[in-house]
Order: structure tokens, then C-alpha cells, then sequence
């Protein structure tokens, strides 16, 4: 139920939704288009008992983030891609030294500076391989500023549970867009996002020995219990350890244990248009869309229904892990599948993957600092259908 | 309702990301569904700016402004990119004050053109060429035949300092009563006598005929 609505930025929500979950620290550096989301926290955090820490550089942002963690406050930071790149090492880190953060990344228009106040969802790849080694990789792709609040709760609440770090990623027209959010009570979020921590004796705890679900229990820095968090490959007490069979098994306990939770996970949402009745039977067209690109390509579906084609959209609000099953079963129902996106294919290439040849799969990219628009979505469809 | 499309375009300063979000805290006041969003240049003040404000009753999908009803234009800059390129159907309101040349008209065959003195307005009735945004409001809401006096008072209020209120409420007050007579001016295309006699409308087609009006 919502306690109340509110006119507001999707930049604003995802700090409401921070807040909401939990947070209890920011470190970043202001960059555009996330400044909002410090700007605001830099009031809001303090006044709640929270800490708001103006860093250097992203480097920097990001290890005072996995520290605060360490010492028990959920964490989180704001960057975009110039800040997201420098950011890579340290949430490698994250990972591997099984830290829970939550890491917003409002993309813009890249490479490099890029163009620092247009939109781009090119940073896809860079959040599931930007920091090197095998690793987990969870990342939620908000389309509204409601959905801002939303994953930003869901992205807490798997980091915090998952030991890991977790990826918001939203792009400028999301994050700058203002329209209306409902806000639920903020006794609701409490106890939301929480993390394993342990019970036992404190002579007996190790840093690293999984629980049932693959999840070592996390104590906090400062605690009775004697935390080794390590960057290197270790064992279960979190000393150095060089062994092959030890390796192995921790680096696949590190993507099972999120692999093995993306069924309770947020992950799709479906919309289907249909033709007016009597209109001749078609086979649907199917578009896959994520962020600010699944509004336009929703309503480029509508359009679509009204010309007799039957349309289907696929939002997917997780982009990684990857919903496979999800897709697969949109793309089989439907007659072909068009895969919009600001870039220039990189959804795409997974959905070719979970389709084969089994149906044909269309990009429809735009990579030039601009929204794609619904128009040019029918556009493209209209030239792969032949109509 | 149908569907209320706004862009506002001028350059950093000129209040125009907070004239948009005045005017769809005002349609969310009354209930309906809007989204506000901008774009502007890495610089703090000058460099162009562009709000977009959509009002419906129905869901918005898509939330940039793709079939504007009224597009504005606080500096020259905004006219030659958004002004002279606004598709058909369109009324392109120019602030005077700020952009000289108009000749050549507005976009689209069928979009049609007027001139208001907008900071003139501002200051002349709120003291103030700052307040120029909110007289845009007022004008904006006015042409909106959906925007409520009251509602856009309201969020105006939750957003201007307390000391200014007084000045921005005169100003969005000149902006109303200018919709009003470029309403009336617009339906035939022609020139009127508007507030103070400032406001040209005119017919803005390519060949720009009359667009020196006023």
C-alpha cells in the first residue's frame, strides 16, 4: 500500500528507494546525470544518523563503500560511465571479497566523456564483464521513476542478502525524468534488506563458510568475531590459498549463489496488443526493450496492434542474470522478435543466444546521444515484417 | 482529455526546467498523469535548455515530447533549433524581448506563430525579468485548455521563495490573460491587439509572411 504519492525524479526515487531499503551510507563524486542522487543524499543520509562522504575520485568512492559495508552499514554510490569505468576494480572486489553494495550507474552517452548530458544504454556488457575474472553479475534496468524506487529496494535487498555487489542501471531519461511515485510506508522497508551475519561462538567463525544457500554469514568489522576479507583467492577462514580444487570451488559458489535466487528475483514484465477483432491473423511481433527504450518500444507496439499486427513487449527489468527462460518463451510464442536499444547491439546478442535460429531476431539500434523514438521503432519493425 | 504536449527551449537560466515542472505538478494536481523531463548542456548558466512537459489522462508511455502543441522559445538559439523545426500543428510562441528575427516563420506548413514580449511582461508586471518563466507558465497552461488556474498557483507556490511568491503569481497572471487573446487571435490566424497591445499571432507559413508582425 502506498503511504503517499510524489511528483518526483527518477534520480530522487533511487535515493528514496535507498533510503527505503536501508542505506546507511554514500561515498561518490557528483557526476552528471547521477548528481541528483548525491546531492540529495548528502542531506537526507545525515539526517537520519546515516554518512554522506564526498571522495576524491570513483577509485576512491568505491573503497570507502566496500569499508562502510564491512563495518555493517548498507552502502551504496552513484556514478555514470566515466565514473562506472573507474570503478571496475574495486567492485571486482566486491565480488570476490563477497562485500554487499549497490552501485547506481545513470548511464550516458559514452565512450569516454562521451556526450556528458545525452542518453546511451551502452554500458550493458561493461556491468555484466566490466571488472575482470569470472564474477556474479546482478544489474536491474529501471523504465520509470516508480521503477526507480522499486529496483533500487530489490537491488538492497539482493546485496545484502547475496553477499555481492548489485548494479542499478538507469540511463539520463529515467533519472531526469519527473512524474509521479508512490512511496510505501517507511516502516515496510525495515529489516528489508539484511544480511546473514553470525551466531555461533565467535572461536568458530570464518568469513567465508557458505551457509545452506551458499551464503557465508558476514560479521562486522568492530565485532567480537574476526573478519578476513580478501581480494585474493582464498579459503573458507579467508587466508591465501593457492589450490586449484579450493579455486575452482569458490569461483562457482560465487555465481551459483546468485544463479540459484534468480527465480525469486524481479525479472520481466509483459504487455500484449492485439490487433482490432476481424483483423486478419498474423503472427506477433515480439519486442525485448529495458530502461527508457521499453516506453518507447511499448508504445511503437501499439501503433503496431493498430496496423494489424499483433504486438508483444518484454520488459526486462533484470538484465543480468539474464532472464533465459523468460525470453525464450516471448520469443517462441511470437512470429519474429525486434530488440530496440541505444547502442549498437548488445541486448540483442543475448537474445540471439537464447533464441538460435529458431526464430529470426532483429537489432534496431541507435547509438547517437538521442532516445529512440517509437516512430523509428515501427519504422524498423514495418521494414522486417514486410509490410 | 487529448493529449497535452509542451517543450520549452531557451537557455540555462532562464527558469525553464522549473517552468515545466510547475506545470505537470499542476496537472498531477488535478489528478492527471504527467511527466516532466530536460535536457540541457554540461554548462551551469548560459548553453541551450529544453523542458518537456506531457499532460494526459491516459498512460504515458513514451515520455519525450514528439507531437508538441505549443513549443516555446526564450532565446534565438531556441527559435533556430526548436522553433524553426516544429512539426506540424504546432503554435511556436516566441518571447520577443529576446529573439529579434523570426523571419522565415516557424516549422511545419500548418504551425502557426506568435510573438509575446515575455521578459518585457516580467518585468513590467512583476518587477522582475527572471519572473519571465512563470509569465510563460501562465501562457503555457492558459493554451493548454486542461491546466487549472488554481492547481498551477499551487505548485508555482511549493517552488518560488516566499519573498518572491507576490511577483511570480503577477507574472503568471500576465501570462493567462496573453493565452487568452492569442486563443482568441489564433483561431483566425491574424494579427491582434493583445495585452498592451504586444501580441502578433500570425499565419507561419515557409515563405515567413508576416512573421515580423508585432
Amino acid at each position: 500500500m502506498a503511504a503517499r504519492t510524489a511528483f518526483m525524479q527518477g534520480n530522487e526515487a533511487i535515493l528514496e528507494g535507498a533510503l527505503h531499503a536501508g542505506a546507511r551510507f554514500f561515498a561518490g563524486y557528483p557526476i552528471t546525470p547521477s548528481s541528483e542522487i548525491a546531492e540529495l543524499a548528502s542531506t537526507r543520509l545525515p539526517a537520519r544518523g546515516g554518512v554522506y562522504l564526498q571522495m576524491e575520485d570513483e577509485m576512491a568512492s568505491m573503497g570507502a563503500v566496500i569499508g562502510a559495508s564491512a563495518a555493517g552499514a548498507p552502502a551504496f554510490t552513484a556514478t555514470s560511465g566515466p565514473g562506472f569505468s573507474l570503478m571496475q576494480e574495486n567492485l571486482g572486489l566486491a565480488a570476490m571479497a563477497e562485500v554487499p553494495c549497490v552501485v547506481v550507474n545513470v548511464q550516458r552517452s559514452g565512450p569516454s566523456t562521451g556526450l556528458a548530458t545525452r542518453p546511451g544504454q551502452a554500458d550493458v556488457m561493461q556491468a555484466r564483464w566490466g571488472t575482470h575474472g569470472d564474477h556474479p553479475s546482478l544489474v536491474f534496468a529501471p523504465a520509470s521513476a516508480q521503477e526507480c524506487f522499486d529496483l533500487t529496494v530489490e537491488a538492497f535487498i539482493w546485496a545484502e542478502r547475496l553477499r555481492t555487489p548489485v548494479i542499478g542501471r538507469a540511463d539520463v531519461v529515467v533519472g531526469h525524468l519527473r512524474e509521479l511515485v508512490a512511496l510505501p510506508d517507511p516502516e515496510d522497508g525495515r529489516a528489508l534488506a539484511s544480511r546473514p551475519r553470525p551466531q555461533g561462538p565467535p572461536d568458530d567463525y570464518c568469513t567465508y563458510r557458505p551457509g545452506p544457500d551458499g551464503v557465508p554469514p558476514l560479521a562486522d568489522f568492530g565485532s567480537p568475531y574476526i573478519v578476513h576479507l580478501n581480494g585474493s583467492m582464498h579459503d573458507e577462514r579467508g587466508y591465501p590459498s593457492a589450490d586449484p580444487a579450493q579455486a575452482g570451488r569458490l569461483i562457482q559458489r560465487l555465481v551459483a549463489k546468485v544463479q540459484a535466487r534468480v527465480g525469486e528475483m524481479v525479472a520481466v514484465r509483459h504487455f500484449r496488443h492485439d490487433p482490432p477483432e476481424g483483423a486478419p491473423p498474423r503472427p506477433a511481433v515480439l519486442y525485448v526493450a529495458y530502461g527508457s527504450t521499453a516506453r518507447a518500444a511499448r508504445e511503437a507496439a501499439l501503433m503496431l496492434a493498430e496496423k494489424g499486427v499483433p504486438a508483444r513487449l518484454l520488459q526486462l527489468k533484470r538484465l543480468w542474470p539474464f532472464p533465459d527462460s523468460e525470453v525464450e518463451a516471448a520469443a517462441l510464442e511470437a512470429g519474429l522478435t525486434v530488440v530496440p536499444e541505444m547502442n549498437l547491439g548488445q541486448v540483442v546478442l543475448e537474445v540471439e543466444r537464447v533464441v538460435g535460429k529458431r526464430r529470426p531476431v532483429w537489432s534496431c539500434a541507435k547509438s547517437n546521444g538521442e532516445p529512440i523514438t517509437p516512430d523509428e521503432i515501427l519504422a524498423r519493425t514495418l521494414e522486417v515484417v514486410g509490410a | 482529455m487529448e493529449r497535452f504536449e509542451a517543450l520549452l527551449s531557451g537557455s540555462g537560466g532562464q527558469g525553464m526546467i522549473l517552468a515545466g515542472i510547475v506545470l505537470a505538478e499542476a496537472a498531477v494536481r488535478q489528478g492527471l498523469n504527467a511527466v516532466q523531463s530536460q535536457s540541457y548542456g554540461p554548462e551551469a548558466r548560459g548553453g541551450a535548455s529544453k523542458s518537456e512537459v506531457i499532460v494526459s489522462s491516459g498512460e504515458i508511455d513514451f515520455p519525450r515530447v514528439t507531437r508538441p502543441r505549443v513549443v516555446l522559445c526564450m532565446s534565438p538559439q531556441a527559435f533556430e533549433r526548436y522553433g524553426r523545426t516544429a512539426p506540424p500543428g504546432a503554435l511556436v510562441v516566441v518571447d520577443s524581448s529576446q529573439v529579434g528575427d523570426t523571419g522565415g516563420g516557424g516549422g511545419g506548413c500548418d504551425s502557426r506563430l506568435v510573438r509575446v514580449p515575455i521578459t518585457a511582461l516580467a518585468r513590467e508586471r512583476a518587477g522582475r525579468a527572471v519572473a519571465a518563466n512563470m509569465v510563460a507558465v501562465g501562457l503555457i497552461s492558459g493554451l493548454s485548455g486542461v491546466l487549472e488556474r488554481g492547481a498551477v498557483l499551487e505548485a508555482m507556490r511549493r517552488h518560488v521563495p516566499r519573498a518572491t511568491q507576490e511577483a511570480n503569481e503577477r507574472a503568471l497572471q500576465a501570462g493567462l490573460e496573453v493565452a487568452e487573446s492569442v486563443a482568441a487571435g489564433a483561431a483566425e490566424g491574424v494579427a491582434v491587439g493583445g495585452a498592451r497591445g504586444a501580441v502578433a499571432v500570425t499565419a507561419a507559413g515557409r515563405d515567413g509572411s508576416g512573421a515580423r508582425q508585432g
